[in-house]
């Protein structure tokens, strides 16, 4: 009797370990919730909510915290990294999932696994000392612009959007493909009219996911974009991230400064849950 | 006619793209090998760093450190909780649910945010100060998604039949669990794990202000530390030190080669396992 008993204990002390490891997850989401609200807030009520969101200068010396510009330089490099990105591993993805050989797939899929696991700082430094002067050099300026940024962040999601694609387009039945193939399409037709279109929800999601990174990427972007706080002023200018005004001036910053630079966290956050959202939407859409 | 240029047209263009990013990884790594490898000395490797030889062996030592530390947190954290998901949670309970959808979510946070968060959390409101430690727990909140999803994953790749047997054999559900299910998902709970010391080794935004960048071997948790990726990020950015910056991308970039290897070697031996398994069931 006594030893049912124990086993009991023994059983119902594990499951109470498994449970509570499961809800660390939920406490981490809600105390950096809670920690970057009860930060950012205070400051960002101080400013003014429009004036922190819509105001055209960041100048902490004078107490002036507008993060217009740095909410536009994530958007613009985030839309040059998908002009960048989205054709070249849509494209890598189609040919992965569709035309490769068994070899050339082979070979491929890790060098894809391979470019998602280079550090972002390692990315950083190829564009400080690659496509900077490229840049500086072709176009003119000094090199660290929005056109540098957006295309080494076209590099690094590269491989998200090939890996997300490619088991999207991997998941279209067959009977689609031979479907088209009996009607008389050549394999290139199919493959584009029959099979992208069939999986189009995957690949949007894989699109999200890559906005996602880089619209969260810092390191990287901090060391090509020049980080002007001005407003951007053109592709080859430099623009400043909300990422990397964070990183750049959390080192040194005091007071409502750093109340407004977690404000600008918060901003990023509520960008990040948005597009969270939005996959979630797809996701569902193309199980 | 239309229809084969057509079908050419669309060839050319799948090409082009993949030459594009096969191109991409060739001119990194290639770059980086080529002009990084003259400039490994052996005086970038002394146990001592300091302005003149600019070692990266402290932040070696600190990397493993911080990997490790970071692991013996998030391993238990992310394997218990997959547990509970697969072999515990009733079916479709909304604390299910909840639990996938903050993981969801932790996974999509950037790392600049949990940099953030982990110097207001760790650093400043428990006192830890800019430390290993800070870093470390900063770095598991990070990964325990990444660890979740893949023993998720490997855990219910497990046949059902394998329980069936053990509590048919009397065993409990605790038993079952580590007796049975765990051992037979190990291989695809450690891709987890090799994962996210990927993640790890190559962060920096997390660590700047939760783990500072103190380039000595911590005396103790409580000590700030830097990681070879952010002893990289300090060097390049300070601009002085471009040939070491080179020689740390290439140590850099050899750790990831590692871990991917690792990991293909890893995933080659779960297909074997699994072929196994089916060559057992019908022999």
């Amino acid at each position: 009797m006594n030893k049912f008993k124990v086993q009991a204990m023994k059983e119902g002390s594990a499951k109470a370990a498994f449970t509570f490891t499961a809800l660390v997850s939920i406490l981490a989401v809600a105390l950096i919730c809670i920690f970057l609200l009860a930060n950012g807030i205070p400051g960002m009520a101080k400013i003014g909510v429009w004036d922190f969101l819509s105001g055209e200068k960041w100048k902490p010396g004078q107490e002036i915290f507008g993060i217009l510009p740095f909410i536009l330089g994530s958007i613009y490099v985030t839309a040059g990294a998908l002009v960048a990105g989205v054709p070249a591993g849509l494209l890598t993805a189609l040919y992965l999932s569709r035309f490769a050989s068994r070899k050339a797939a082979k070979l491929l899929r890790p060098a894809v696994q391979l470019l998602a696991g280079i550090p972002s700082v390692v990315y950083g430094f190829f564009g400080l000392v690659v496509l900077v002067p490229l840049v500086r050099e072709g176009f003119g300026g000094t090199g660290s612009s929005l056109l540098t940024a957006s295309v080494l962040l076209g590099m690094m999601i590269l491989p998200t959007i090939i890996t997300v694609a490619e088991s999207a387009l991997n998941a279209v039945p067959a009977s689609y493909y031979e479907g088209a193939l009996a009607l008389g399409a050549t394999h290139e037709r199919s493959v584009f009219h029959v099979i992208f279109p069939a999986a189009k929800s995957g690949v949007m999601a894989g699109i999200i996911l890559g906005i996602g990174r880089a619209i969260g990427e810092a390191t990287a972007v901090m060391m090509v974009a020049g980080n002007r706080t001005s407003m951007p002023k053109g592709l080859l200018k430099g623009v400043r991230t909300l990422t990397s005004n964070i990183v750049i001036e959390m080192g040194y910053a005091t007071d409502l400064h750093r109340e407004a630079l977690i404000a600008t966290a918060v901003v990023l956050f509520v960008f990040i849950l948005l597009i969270n959202v939005l996959t979630g939407i797809l996701k569902r859409r193309s199980d | 006619m239309r229809a084969k240029i057509q079908a050419r047209l669309y060839r050319t263009a799948v090409y082009a793209g993949t030459a594009f990013s096969v191109g991409v990884l060739l001119l990194i790594v290639g770059y980086i090998l080529i002009k990084g490898i003259p400039h490994l000395s052996p005086e970038l490797f002394a146990w001592k760093y300091n302005s003149s030889n600019v070692s990266m062996m402290p932040a070696i030592i600190n990397t493993l450190l911080m990997t490790l530390l970071s692991l013996l947190v998030c391993v238990p954290l992310g394997i218990g909780a997959a547990i509970w998901l697969t072999e515990y949670a009733p079916r479709g309970s909304k604390l299910v649910k909840l639990v996938r959808m903050t993981a969801e979510t932790l996974s999509g946070i950037p790392s600049i945010i949990y940099g953030l968060f982990g110097s207001l959390f760790f650093v400043v409101a428990l006192k830890m100060g800019l430390s290993l430690l800070s870093g470390a727990l900063t770095l598991s909140i990070m990964v325990l998604p990444t660890i979740m999803r893949t023993t998720e994953e490997a855990l219910l790749a497990v046949p059902d039949s394998y329980r069936e047997g053990s509590f048919g054999l009397g065993a409990g559900r605790l038993r079952t669990t580590f007796k049975v299910v765990l051992p037979s998902a190990v291989p695809g709970i450690l891709s987890g794990v090799i994962l996210a010391i990927g993640r790890i080794v190559g962060e920096t935004a997390a660590l700047i202000y939760t783990a500072g960048t103190v380039a000595k071997v911590p005396g103790s948790l409580l000590d700030s530390t830097r990681t070879l990726a952010v002893h990289m990020y300090t060097i390049s950015t300070e601009g002085l030190y471009i040939g070491q910056s080179y020689a740390t991308a290439v140590v850099l970039l050899g750790m990831v080669l590692l871990i991917n290897s690792l990991s293909a070697f890893i995933a080659k031996k779960v297909g074997h396992s699994t072929a196994g398994k089916q060559e057992e069931k019908h022999p």
